[in-house]
């Protein structure tokens, strides 16, 4: 099946040591959930999940505990049945050492299901089907956490060519897919056979790098039975070559249909979609099964003398999993992720989540800190090395030099930030630093410039208020004063009774007529959106407004004062 | 604690440079074989006059000692000004030109890294136009004796009459300028005594050692094949073209190759990563350029060899090269951003 397919390069790559034999030994195992699981509210990419329990009520396992917050956002559950002690800040697992918001709970040990349903998404409408899976909080497996059901749709065709699934799993250290593969190849499958039907897809390619047999064969043989089932042979596993990151999205699909989906574009446009296949597999626990995303397949491997992969429910603390796994004495570090790519964590005591494929433990003497820093010396080794077809250097210089519209210019924004740069740099340049520097200056600039915008509309606004207020003020004047001379000019009327000569009657319609246009203008600009609303309207923006009321609220512990 | 990727390949500048001096020796090999010792002598005085001036430059500039003298980069300079100096040139001048490389082309723009200009390069310009006699002044091929060589470099210029020669490419041109002793290529090309089999007694082996060395570089993949292909195929396919439209004036391909300082030029002087072009289509414009201004200047110049100019006048348009030269990244390599 494999030897058929043809295969394309993409440019640069490398091939570091590998390091996958030590965990893919054993079986997956469960892992125990941690006295306490947290689990943040924001564990996707796009909006973040408004909190839906609050402490002290019990929840079920399964049941949501933060709601999607419009279409591009995904629901988070509670993985297993307690109690929620807290909903509150806690140290997430990033770099940064932020905090965000989550629910904490405890456990009742009983494990007891919500109520479970499978969806009919054959009887069920697209967009039915896609806000199933949001509540359903599936998101992508791969590490980038983006919500599945935005990615489900099939685009201005309304059927694609390919539907990827990616298995090449390229980061050293990281089994977790390799593993699912190859005990829930089947299940994995049934996933992709719902994908491809919501996709209108002609065929599904599944890459898996050709480090990974065992998985290969296991995913064939799945593939054979789906295919006999269906009648055709629409699902074939390819094995592609070994070389990093032939697992990132746009590489695999290079490598698999020759198509190069340029940055900004969606893939779906060339008629591909690509999805992890652990994805594939939360697909049809959700749709078959009923069962929300609430737990993965984690890898601990590196400075652990029992690296092993474990399915582990979300919330559970990173600490209590490295202590599975018997972690040497000389660890210094816990990294989420590949030691390419990987996030190093503020802490060990940080929940799994949806983002986790790996706790890589580390050591000085496995990542040993980088020799010291040399000047760049053009030697292109990194230009060799970049799978964006990228200068890299000439990113550095320019990044460096705070040059960043010239950074720009040379595509810093289409650099995926791999690392296989700065992995083969003779002089040792942190290389990708650089270009997240760049990047967030870029970003933080665009900001700030967005600010000023606004504050200067804002001001242009006022200028403008200001001097209808004055127009208006002094309309009023000219019709008080209009006014108090009328009574006195009837009061001497009265007193004389001559006729109202022609001449006050025309100055009285100049005032009228400035008294309507006040009038007019007045009524022109009052905000009308939030008036005469529908009852259902109000109840909403009430409702939105108590919600800002309450995460304020919680929020207000967690915020310095200055804040 | 830094930031992903947590390791590195193996790789450092040190070993860079030192495998660019390694791929030097079979050249230098030859070197000696067929010219003597003296050229060893020359790599000594400039090597430890490159790595004194490094060190001070450092310490000036307050810069890590160690760290950046053991990078390898100054003694890769100190050979290529050695190599392309004559080897019984008086020590001062090898001296002064690995001064002038080090602390003016090398340290004063910024230092490792920074240089617009080869400074190997500036080094023999320099001299060149300062010195343009005893930058000619070039051992006869096999008048080997060391003890000559070594009293030549350090004082008594006065027995040079017996041991030196003007280099092949330089006999040539001056040969076909003077119209007295006008001769035919052919003929003159015949006189095996100086001009060997092809690019000169003893020269071409030197270049054939470049040459090896060179493919070792490629091996190692510490050059891509751009610069070297494009250098040769230019000076090979310019020199040709003249030949073959005049073969009584112009020198063919086979002589322009294997003479001089091209080889050299091929492999370790236009490949110089700092001061070239960086892009592939780059590699190839500059390349290019510095073989046909290479050929000009030694056919049409006054100067023995033209490698040394054209290079600096190519390191001067390299940045503009890159610029224009840019490759299309992921995606965009048509319009459609479908398959090549």
């Amino acid at each position: 099946m494999s030897a058929l397919q043809r295969l394309f390069k993409f440019h640069g790559g490398v091939k570091p040591a590998y390091n996958k034999e030590a965990s893919t030994g054993l079986p997956i195992a469960v892992a125990p959930a941690s006295t306490l699981l947290v689990i943040p509210l924001h564990q996707s990419i796009g909006g973040m999940p408004r909190p839906l329990v609050k402490a002290g009520e019990r929840v079920l396992k399964g049941q949501r505990i933060g709601g999607a917050d419009g279409n591009a956002s995904s629901a988070v559950h509670a993985s297993t049945s307690g109690t929620v002690v807290a909903v509150e800040m806690r140290l997430m697992p990033h770099t940064s050492g932020l905090a965000a918001l989550c629910v904490v709970i405890e456990p009742d040990g009983r494990d007891e299901w919500m109520e479970r349903h499978p969806f009919d998404y054959r009887s069920a409408s697209p967009t039915q089907t896609r806000d199933y899976l949001r509540d359903a909080g599936v998101v992508g497996l791969g590490g980038a956490v983006f919500p599945t059901h935005l990615k489900l749709n099939p685009g201005k065709q309304g059927k694609l060519d390919t539907l990827v699934l990616n298995g090449a799993e390229c980061e050293p250290f990281i089994t977790c897919d390799d593993v699912l593969m190859r005990e829930r190849a089947e299940t994995i499958l049934k996933g992709a056979v719902i994908m491809r039907e919501l996709l209108a897809a002609g065929q599904v390619l599944i890459g898996i790098e050709d480090n990974k047999p065992e998985a290969i064969a296991a995913m064939e043989i799945a593939a054979r039975a789906v295919n006999q089932a269906a009648g055709d042979s629409a699902m074939k596993v390819v094995a592609v070559p070994t070389r990093y990151p032939a697992g990132g999205a746009k590489q695999l699909i290079r490598v698999l249909t020759g198509i190069e989906v340029p940055h900004g574009k969606r893939s779906t446009d060339y008629g591909v979609q690509c999805f992890n296949v652990g994805t594939a597999y939360a697909v049809y626990e959700a749709i078959a099964l009923g069962q929300p995303l609430l737990s993965r397949i984690v890898t601990v491997a590196g400075n652990v003398s029992g690296a092993r992969n474990y399915e582990v429910l979300f919330g559970t603390s990173m600490r209590d999993l490295i202590a599975l796994c018997d972690p040497l004495p000389d660890s210094d570090r816990v990294i989420m992720g590949g030691p390419m790519m990987g996030l190093l964590m503020p802490s060990d005591d940080v929940p799994v989540v949806k983002a986790t494929n790996c706790v890589l433990v580390g050591s000085k003497k496995l990542f040993p800190p980088p020799p010291p820093e040399m000047p760049c010396i053009r030697c292109g080794e990194c230009a060799k090395a970049c799978p964006s077809d990228l200068q890299p250097f000439e990113m550095y210089w320019f990044s460096r030099a705070r040059i960043f519209g010239k950074a720009q210019e040379y595509n810093l924004f289409d650099c995926i930030e791999c690392g296989c740069c700065a992995y083969v740099c003779p002089s040792h340049i942190p290389l990708v630093d650089y270009y997240r520097f760049a990047k967030s200056e870029i970003w933080a600039r665009e900001i700030e410039k967005e600010a000023a915008d606004v504050a200067r509309e804002r001001y242009e606004f006022r200028l403008l208020r200001e001097e209808r207020e004055k127009q208006e003020k002094a309309a009023k004047l000219a019709a008080k004063t209009a006014a108090g001379r009328e009574k006195a000019a009837a009061a001497l009327a009265e007193a004389t009774k001559p006729a109202a000569t022609p001449e006050e009657d025309a100055k009285k319609a100049l005032i009228a007529a400035a008294l309507e246009r006040a009038k007019a203008q007045k009524e022109q600009v009052h905000p009308e959106n939030v008036s005469n609303l529908t009852s259902e309207q109000q109840a909403e923006v009430d409702a939105i407004e108590a919600r800002r009321a309450e995460i304020r609220e919680m929020a207000k512990p967690h915020l310095r004062q200055d804040d | 604690m830094n930031n992903s990727p947590y390791f590195l390949k193996p790789a450092s500048v040190q070993s860079v440079m030192l495998r660019v001096l390694v791929a030097l020796l079979p050249g230098i090999a030859a070197y000696v074989w067929f010219f003597g010792a003296g050229i060893l002598v020359q790599i000594v005085l400039a090597s430890v006059t490159a790595l004194v001036a490094e060190a001070v430059m450092l310490k000036l500039r307050g810069k890590p000692l160690m760290l950046f003298l053991s990078d390898g980069s100054a003694l890769v300079t100190a050979w290529l000004i050695a190599l392309t100096f004559p080897s019984i040139a008086p020590w001062w001048l090898t001296v002064l030109g690995t001064l002038l490389a080090i602390v003016v082309a090398k340290h004063l723009y910024g230092g490792l890294g920074q240089n617009p200009f080869n400074p190997a390069m500036v080094a023999f310009a320099l001299m060149i136009v300062a010195y343009p006699l005893l930058m000619s002044q070039w051992p006869r091929v096999d008048a080997t004796d060391f003890a000559v060589q070594w009293q030549a470099i350090f004082g008594n210029r006065q027995i040079l009459d017996a041991v030196t020669m003007a280099t092949p490419l330089d006999a040539l041109r001056t040969v076909l300028r003077d119209p007295e002793q006008r001769a035919m290529i052919g003929g003159l090309l015949g006189t095996k005594a100086t001009f060997g089999n092809v690019g000169g007694k003893g020269w071409e082996w030197i270049a054939a050692g470049y040459f090896l060395g060179g493919l070792y570089l490629l091996q190692q993949r510490i050059i891509t094949w751009h610069m070297p292909a494009a250098f040769l195929a230019t000076l090979c396919v310019i020199s040709g073209a003249f030949a073959l439209h005049d073969p009584e004036r112009f020198a063919g391909p086979g002589f322009q190759l294997f003479t001089g300082g091209a080889m050299l030029a091929a492999f370790f002087i236009v490949t110089d990563p700092v001061s070239g072009a960086t892009t592939p289509r780059g590699k190839l414009i500059f390349a290019g350029g510095a073989a046909v201004l290479t050929w000009i200047i030694r056919t049409f110049g006054a100067y023995p060899d033209g490698i040394a100019f054209a290079v600096l006048l190519m390191n001067i348009a390299a940045p503009l090269i890159d610029m224009y030269t840019q490759p299309p990244v992921f995606g965009h390599k048509d319009k459609r951003g479908g398959p090549p």
